[in-house]
């Protein structure tokens, strides 16, 4: 992937809203190529539908560039082909293919019918190199149904490497992780982010302190604060936000939604 | 995603995981069991069955044989690709009157007019519309596709506006009703209630000599294992594991980068083909194509052989269809209020309790022979699972 | 000008029918989301509990009355009756309850026929609903039509008066409108899900005493129903009632204009295909709940 364009995400003046009520209410942000910004908020924020936004999941006005491309306006899967990929906060691999199936599927839509009308012969190398990256390499046989919760959020990641993501955008990845496992997402994280651009969706505050390059806070659909982990923490409207609970004692709502 | 609109198919939750071979066979000797068991079901339908059945069994069996190619398109649409369709009927029909209307012209003798027409005696001449169905090159073709015409216009109008689930159902089921009432509606150019009747000859061959009625049976079968055969390569291709994956989750197959609209067009219009060409031998191995064979009891009937036999599985579909149609002429002749509370009790047990069909119990079986190995998730027989289904809130 | 009272009135008649059968239906697949294919034979029993009724009460119009109440306990214990055994265990596999309850109306129908013999039956109509009234400008607009009419939209109207005003209503368009939230709150759901079944049901009932007045009954009626029933909730939208009172009366409208312009036969495919176009604008149909929930 090395030869790849390394590309930003431009955010202008998003707008979503659902019958009157605005739930993104005129974001911009910059993520320049090669970042990881975390993105943060209380419950209700707009975090997961401003990424719905730019993957063309919802309707929104504004606009969202991607390298040269606009985003908005555009189907989901057409999108997905700039190189756009995306999890869930609800983990969303095929339970019931396995583990190279899943990943053999998300590195074929650019395939043509000819290949898809044939069988699947051995294992297609950039799917054998997201199987060691994200450590699955042992279980390619397996239904992704019996991969253990960590382990199914890793797929996704594959998934998206695969698919040859450019820009990764993860909603909550971490959520319900054991402690070993987050370090390991962590690490991933940060091997993925050499010659792609990543946006993380997190309640985990811990989580961020340590994989963050820099952050942006959202709070009731608009940008409240935004920059490196430090110069956040130390905003007081972020602390204010926060219900009075500084930011930095770590006591910001955890990943809870399932 | 809106809570009340239908869950996507992947709610059905089908029971049996997709082709996924178990770890630890080899491709290798499980293309030598492929050929082992095609090799058998050849000699069995080649054979076997001519040998032992009299003419007028091997003449049902022929009519069972195209009921279980519908199911086999079923098996893929349903199975495969979590497409309800309670419309094959349609398909079955279009194959079946195109196939019709050639025979009956060609037993008119060139410039004649099919017997029905004569009698109702309100038209001069052949409508506009039959006469392409003169010629061999127009009407063969057509009996296939003519079906994957209409399900692919019908097919990509709903499947690009995400029209799925029950709604599908619904709609494939309304279409076989809508076609039905034309049938009817139209009796001087289509026979009405009748249907096409009487057709006597099968190009140049005459269909009461029982040694053509055998001919008949062996291109039926032959047929049927040659859609078995392409079947399984879709289904074992990549394709076929993309098709799964859209049954499972298709929304989240959008944000790999694929329309999963199209993923589904091809299944249905396949589906619609093999229930085509199965409408199309249905003609001159029966004698008749009529509406009550196309309408919504037929169209529903067909499914539930599918669902009997397994629907995800391969031979599921031709076994159950098989099984279930031979059941319905043993037990109908005789006692007709029976088997109509017995077909209603299949549907019940079958779809309630054992929604991946006797092919689950058959797995299950093997599954204890082996030992050990511990059944993955999915097996369920009675299906209560609801995992397996990949939530993506939808647009 | 009279031609076009007289198709207005004949469309709305009939969409006065679909609405009848549909109403039930728009209930019970809004708040479950499952597709009940053996509706069409608790219309049946209902057609066929006003004929049982006429066997013992004489007057045509008395047993008429009567028949209205007595079809939907009879329907709606048969809908309850359903629930229970089957639909309920089926919540999460739609498409597995609409074969499901599809075999229960085989069951059903063969039942009809043993009871009752295959052929059709016939009813007496009461004296009052045999005539026309006729309106000004040669216009004549048969009784047994406009009690049909007033039979559907008393039936709306109730429904929409209990949902308002009614603690049950209230908890059924909870149930609706967010199932899991309503089950935390402390609404029994299962008990309200049986409810709506009662009342969805019964409906069936009150629609298949109604079509006494059309037409002859018999073991298969509810077959030809059924789908047209479906296909004003699909097309009306789920979760709310409105929806399918405009389309029954669009599609009624529609398809006796069809008929007047071409023939019947036609007329349902030109229906058909007015629908598929629909479906293409507003593919989850006139009106929506808009929720956002990931189950
Ligand atoms: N489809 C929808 N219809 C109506 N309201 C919606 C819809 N989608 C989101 N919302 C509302 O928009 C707001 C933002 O939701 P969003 O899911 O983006 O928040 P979030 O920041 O991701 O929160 P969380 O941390 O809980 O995941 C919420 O108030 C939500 O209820
Ligand atoms: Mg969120």
């Amino acid at each position: 992937m090395s030869d790849e364009r390394l590309d930003g995400l431009s955010v202008r003046d998003v707008r979503v809203s659902f019958d009157g009520f605005t739930a993104v209410d005129g974001v911009s942000l910059e993520v320049p190529a090669g970042d990881i910004r975390f993105l943060i908020g209380p419950n209700g924020a707009g975090k997961t539908t401003l990424v719905d936004a730019i993957t063309g999941l919802v309707r929104a006005t504004g606009s969202v560039r991607f390298g040269d491309e606009e985003l908005l306006g555009r189907a989901v899967h057409r999108i997905s082909r700039l190189g756009i990929g995306r999890t869930f906060q609800t983990s969303s691999v095929f339970e019931e293919l396995s583990v190279l199936q899943n990943l053999d599927i998300a590195a074929g839509a650019r395939r043509g019918w000819a290949t898809l009308a044939r069988r699947r012969r051995g294992i297609p190398d950039e799917v054998a190199a997201a199987l060691e990256t994200i450590g699955l390499a042992g279980r390619a046989e397996h239904l992704a149904g019996t991969l253990a919760h960590g382990q199914k959020q890793w797929l996704e990641i594959g998934m998206l490497l695969v698919q040859d993501a450019r820009l990764l955008l993860l909603d909550e990845p971490v959520a319900g992780m054991s402690h070993e496992e987050r370090d390991a997402t962590g690490a991933l994280l940060e091997t993925v982010s050499r010659d792609r651009t990543v946006v993380v969706i997190e309640h985990d505050m811990d989580f961020l302190r340590r994989f963050a390059r820099s952050v942006t806070v959202l709070h009731a659909g608009r940008v409240l604060s935004e920059g490196t982990v430090a110069q956040v923490q130390a905003d007081p409207r972020v602390q204010e936000v926060y219900l009075g609970h500084p930011v930095d004692a770590g006591s910001a709502p955890t990943g809870r939604e399932a | 995603m809106t809570a009340v609109t239908p869950a996507p198919p992947g709610t059905a939750v089908d029971p049996a995981p997709a082709g996924v071979l178990p770890p630890g066979r080899s491709p290798g000797r499980s293309r030598l069991r492929t050929a082992a068991g095609f090799a058998f079901g050849a000699a069995l339908l080649f054979a076997v069955a001519p040998l032992v059945l009299s003419d007028f069994r091997l003449a049902l069996l022929a009519k069972y044989l195209c009921v279980a190619m519908v199911a086999v398109g079923i098996g893929i649409a349903w199975g495969r690709g979590g497409m309800l369709t309670l419309g094959q009927g349609v398909f079955f029909g279009l194959g079946g009157y195109a196939m019709a209307m050639h025979l009956k012209l060609a037993d008119a003798g060139p410039g004649g007019m099919p017997d029905f027409m004569q009698l109702y005696g309100q038209l001069d001449e052949l409508p506009l519309w039959w006469r392409p169905f003169a010629s061999p090159w127009f009407a063969l073709p057509a009996t296939v596709l003519l079906p994957m015409a209409v399900a692919f216009g019908l097919g990509s109008l709903v499947f690009r506006r995400r029209v799925r689930g029950a709604y599908f159902a619904i709609l494939s089921q309304a279409l076989a009703a809508a076609m039905v009432i034309l049938l009817i509606g139209q009796q001087g150019t289509t026979g009405g209630t009748n249907g096409l009747t009487d057709i006597k000859g099968f190009f140049g061959y005459d269909l009461d000599d029982p040694v053509n009625q055998r001919m008949v049976y062996f291109i039926i079968a032959g047929t049927l294992l040659a859609l078995l055969a392409l079947t399984r390569q879709l289904i074992h291709s990549r394709y076929g594991e993309l098709l799964v994956a859209v049954r499972d989750g298709e929304e989240r197959v959008r944000f790999l980068g694929y329309d999963p609209a199209t993923v589904k067009l091809v299944a249905y219009v396949v589906a619609a083909g093999m229930a085509g060409l199965a409408g199309a031998l249905f003609v001159p191995a029966v004698g008749i194509i009529s509406p009550a064979l196309i309408g919504i009891v037929p169209s529903i009937e067909f499914v539930i052989g599918v669902a009997v036999g397994g629907r995800a599985t391969l031979l599921g579909p031709v076994l159950g269809a098989v099984a279930v149609a031979w059941a319905r002429t043993a037990l109908s002749e005789r006692f007709p209020g029976t088997w109509t509370y017995l077909q209603g009790l299949l549907f019940v047990v079958v779809v309630a309790f054992l929604p991946g069909g006797l092919a689950s119990l058959w797995a299950l079986a093997r599954r204890r022979d082996d030992g050990a190995e511990p059944a993955p998730r999915g097996w369920s027989v009675l299906g209560r699972r609801r995992a397996g289904r990949t939530e993506v809130p939808a647009a | 000008m009279t031609v076009l009272f007289g198709q207005l009135f004949t469309g709305i008649s009939i969409g006065a029918v679909l609405l009848l059968i549909a109403l039930g239906l728009a209930l019970t697949f809004g708040q479950m989301n499952v597709i009940n294919m053996a509706h069409g034979e608790f219309i049946m029993a209902g057609a066929y509990t006003t004929y049982v009724l006429q066997q013992s009460i004489t007057g045509a119009g008395l047993s008429l009355v009567v028949a209205l109440p007595v079809a939907f306990v009879v329907a709606g214990a048969m809908g309850v009756l359903l629930e229970i055994l089957l639909i309920r265990r089926l919540y999460a596999r739609p498409l597995d309850t609409l074969l499901v309850t599809w075999g229960v109306s085989l069951m059903l129908q063969q039942l009809a026929r043993d009871i009752f013999g295959s052929p059709n039956v016939q009813t007496r109509a009461p004296e009052i609903l045999t005539g026309n009234v006729a309106l000004p400008g040669g216009l004549t607009i048969a009784n047994n039509r406009l009690f049909i009419l007033a039979l559907a939209l008393a039936a709306v109207a109730a429904l929409t008066l209990a949902l308002r005003l009614t603690p049950l209503g209230r908890r059924i368009r909870a149930v609706v409108q967010n199932r899991d939230l309503a089950a935390v709150s402390g609404i029994a759901t299962s008990r309200v899900d049986r409810t709506t079944f009662f009342v969805g049901s019964g409906l069936a009932g009150l629609a298949g005493v109604a079509l006494t007045l059309l037409g002859p009954i018999g073991p298969t009626m509810g077959t030809n129903l059924i789908i047209d029933a479906f296909l004003v909730v699909v097309v009306g939208g789920i979760g709310q009632l409105k929806g399918s009172v405009i389309v029954a009366f669009a599609l009624g409208v529609l398809q006796a204009t069809g008929e007047y312009l071409t023939t019947l036969s036609v007329a349902k495919v030109i229906v058909f295909v007015a629908i598929v176009a629909f479906l293409q604008w507003r593919p989850q149909g006139l009106f929506t709940l808009r929720t956002r929930s990931l189950a």
